[in-house]
């Protein structure tokens, strides 16, 4: 429980903030005509979402495909502009940096991609992959060979393979590259973007016992986004759960999935199965229809209302806010109420 | 939604305990590669029962795939080659069939579900289309009775607007709508063996719930036995009968549902069971973890496969390869040297039993 108990040892310093987003939207415009271009629509893939990530802590941020996850990742990044509302790290707007600021601010955070094939430079050796974020900063110590070697050991992974491409290695030794790439700069935050999804069970376990272990020891911060509730249970301290571009539930890890208030928490909570076959078979389950609509002409009201089993009139003309609802966390459902469905 | 109406063919009853429907045998399929033989599923023998759910479970690489795809006489040549084993339909082996006979059980008798249904569906077809040609191909019916009965079919899996949706295309169906039109095509020669090769994997979570729920609906009311291939625990538990454990190509246990979840014996069984996370448990320090990777599969040597990575290894374990031996139960086996001992479970107590066993043997 290594951020559990280091939280209460030290709740002045764990209760500040690192990062803290404010009504952040992104609306991707769609354009029609050549000549004459025209906005005709826009998919919103973030609509206006607030949350904060604390110092040394897991958020973990889930849904499904489609629900805005990675955009916030990379709004976060500031790899993408938002359209409107703030990412302040440390307290320094982030959206608004520019030239040297914004490079300056980059340094503090980092992200390690899903797909650990995609995301590492074929033609490139290990050293350079891993040692370029020390280069382009100027953070290259006497060739950086030994800086790369400690980081290469630090997550799991033989120095002397420094010079192999990643070709060479298997799944999950690639995705421990890529963590080491991302820890090359020590930053404050870490953006980890599905980061176990591509990997086989066995393997996933040593990726997300790496990160608990190198959270611990470098103190560092984690937006960790996942659509397996399962994977984030085990990894987050709080959980944001994002649903066609808001946040419609979002609170403490345990509390959130033992008595979740929100009926798309719920659906998800209940639709992953227990590896269980007596729990599994005992457990109830909702079943929702249809898919996720379409994020251009999201439904009017609560988003969630077409595939809720709990939609009433209001539903469709009032657009709950996200508030506590006296269930000690905040949920956005005119209707929450909390629900115990993991026996 | 109206029952599918069509002729029923005879069949057995539908009680698990009374005969086969599929028998693999010895089942060794191989890969001939640049870098040499890929032992892709080696000596692997199973059987599946009238209407019971069988689940085979496995990482990446442990030959699921292959060994669906060699029952479904799919694999590429010359590249694979099928070099030993039998595999029985009704007591009749596939491998030593007349094509014209064993294109009646492929397809017919027995259908399959792939993981991705958009490279599964022809891009260029209508999607009802593509359901009354497999209707046609192999039933004498006219075009039009085809085409009723593809509509049929897509309401019975749950797609609303069935009609107008037949005339649809593949891109104008989401992920979750594509795989029941997958299921549709699948059952509608009403099969009595339906092979589902990861078929919720690419879905989302609420979506592989509802297409979990079909598939379940679909045997419940055709009685058809499905053989899920997957590496999700939490799926297993909640639909199989029975499992087969795979690793590196090998069987290496089999158990109905309940003993296998409760009573495992092999310790890669255990370490898949430990390293999985959970949504009904809360955080722990350190998730259980195998270490290592899989073995390649160019030549294995003659040893157990998951020596390399168990924590309860002995010299034996390298130097000869662990059959199958009955355990608990005759219906439970596992391929481990030490899995009938007494008391052998997760722990120290096993590692003290296997380090006795080997002075024993040896």
């Amino acid at each position: 429980m290594s951020v559990a108990t280091e939280a209460a040892a030290v709740p002045q310093r764990s209760r500040q903030e690192l990062v803290r987003v404010t009504d952040l939207v992104k609306h991707f415009p769609i354009t029609r005509g050549v000549i004459i271009r025209q906005q005709v629509g826009a998919v919103h893939a973030v609509d206006g979402i607030s949350f904060t990530i604390r110092k040394g802590e897991t958020l973990g941020l889930v849904g499904e495909s489609g629900s805005g996850k990675s955009t916030t990742a990379r709004l976060l990044l500031r790899l993408l502009d938002p359209t409107s509302g703030q990412v302040e790290l440390e307290g320094q707007d982030i959206t608004t940096a520019a030239g040297s600021q914004l490079r300056e601010v980059r340094q503090e955070m980092q992200m390690i991609f899903q797909d650990p094939y995609a995301s590492l430079d074929p033609r490139m050796t290990v050293r350079d992959i891993v040692g370029e974020p020390l280069m382009v900063w100027n953070r290259w110590r006497n060739g950086g060979a030994m800086q790369v070697a400690e980081l290469l050991e630090r997550v799991g992974l033989n120095p002397d393979h420094a010079s192999r491409f990643p070709h060479e290695f298997s799944g999950g030794q690639r995705q421990r590259i890529g963590i080491a790439r991302a820890l090359a700069l020590r930053p404050k935050l870490i953006v980890c973007d599905e980061p176990v999804s591509a990997l086989d069970v066995s393997v996933r376990a040593q990726i997300l016992n790496l990160l608990a272990n190198l959270q611990r020891d470098f103190d560092l911060t984690y937006l960790f986004i996942s659509h397996d509730l399962s994977v984030v249970r085990q990894v987050a301290d709080r959980v944001a759960v994002m649903y066609l571009g808001k946040v419609v539930e979002i609170g403490d890890r345990d509390e959130l999935y033992r008595r979740p208030v929100h009926p798309y928490t719920q659906a998800l909570v209940s639709a992953v199965p227990i590896p269980d076959p007596t729990k599994e078979r005992k457990r109830e389950h909702i079943v929702l229809g249809g898919d996720i609509p379409s994020p251009v002409n999201p439904p009017s009201g609560c988003r969630f209302r077409t595939r809720c089993f709990k939609a009433q009139d209001v539903c469709a003309e009032q657009e709950p806010e996200l508030v506590d609802r006296g269930h000690g966390h905040p949920s956005a459902c005119h209707f929450a109420e909390p629900m115990e469905l993991i026996p | 939604m109206s029952p599918v109406t069509r002729e029923r063919d005879s069949r057995g009853p539908r009680d698990p305990a009374t005969g086969t429907l599929l028998e693999v045998e010895d089942l060794t399929t191989i890969f001939h590669t640049e870098a040499g033989t890929v032992h892709a599923v080696d000596r692997v023998s199973f059987d599946v029962r009238p209407g019971e759910v069988l689940a085979i479970v496995g990482e990446s690489g442990c030959g699921k795939t292959v060994t669906a795809l060699s029952i479904m006489g799919l694999i590429p040549r010359p590249a694979g080659e099928i070099t030993s084993g039998s595999i029985r339909y009704r007591g009749k082996d596939m491998l030593r069939l007349h094509k014209d006979e064993r294109r009646a059980i492929r397809g017919d008798r027995i259908a399959m579900v792939f993981q991705d249904p958009l490279t599964a569906l022809n891009p260029v077809h209508k999607v009802g289309t593509q359901i009354a040609e497999l209707i046609l191909a192999h039933r004498d019916v006219s075009r039009k009775e085809a085409w009723r009965r593809s509509v049929e079919l897509l309401k019975l899996v749950g797609i609303p607007n069935a009609e107008e949706r037949a005339r649809q295309y593949p891109h104008h169906f989401s992920g979750g709508m594509r795989q029941r039109a997958m299921i549709a095509m699948a059952i509608a020669l009403d099969p009595e063996l339906l092979i589902a090769d990861e078929p919720t994997t690419a879905l989302d979570v609420t979506v592989q719930a509802q297409i979990l729920r079909v598939l379940l609906d679909v045997r419940e009311r055709f009685g058809m036995a499905i053989m899920l291939i997957t590496h999700d625990l939490g799926v297993v538990a909640g639909v199989a009968d029975r499992v087969v454990v795979m690793y590196a190509g090998k069987k290496i246990e089999e158990a109905d549902v309940h003993t296998l979840y409760g009573n495992p014996k092999h310790p890669y069984t255990w370490g898949l069971l430990g390293s999985t996370t959970r949504v009904d448990r809360p955080r722990l320090e350190q998730l259980a973890q195998i270490p290592g990777a899989p073995p390649s599969l160019l030549s294995p040597p003659p040893a157990c496969r998951f020596a390399p990575r168990c924590a309860y290894a002995q010299p034996l374990c390298r130097r000869e390869y662990p059959e199958l031996r009955p355990v608990s139960s005759t219906e439970h086996v596992a391929a481990c040297h030490f899995a009938d001992l007494d008391g052998w479970e997760p722990g120290l107590q096993a590692k003290e039993l296997a380090s006795r066993q080997e002075e024993a043997v040896s």
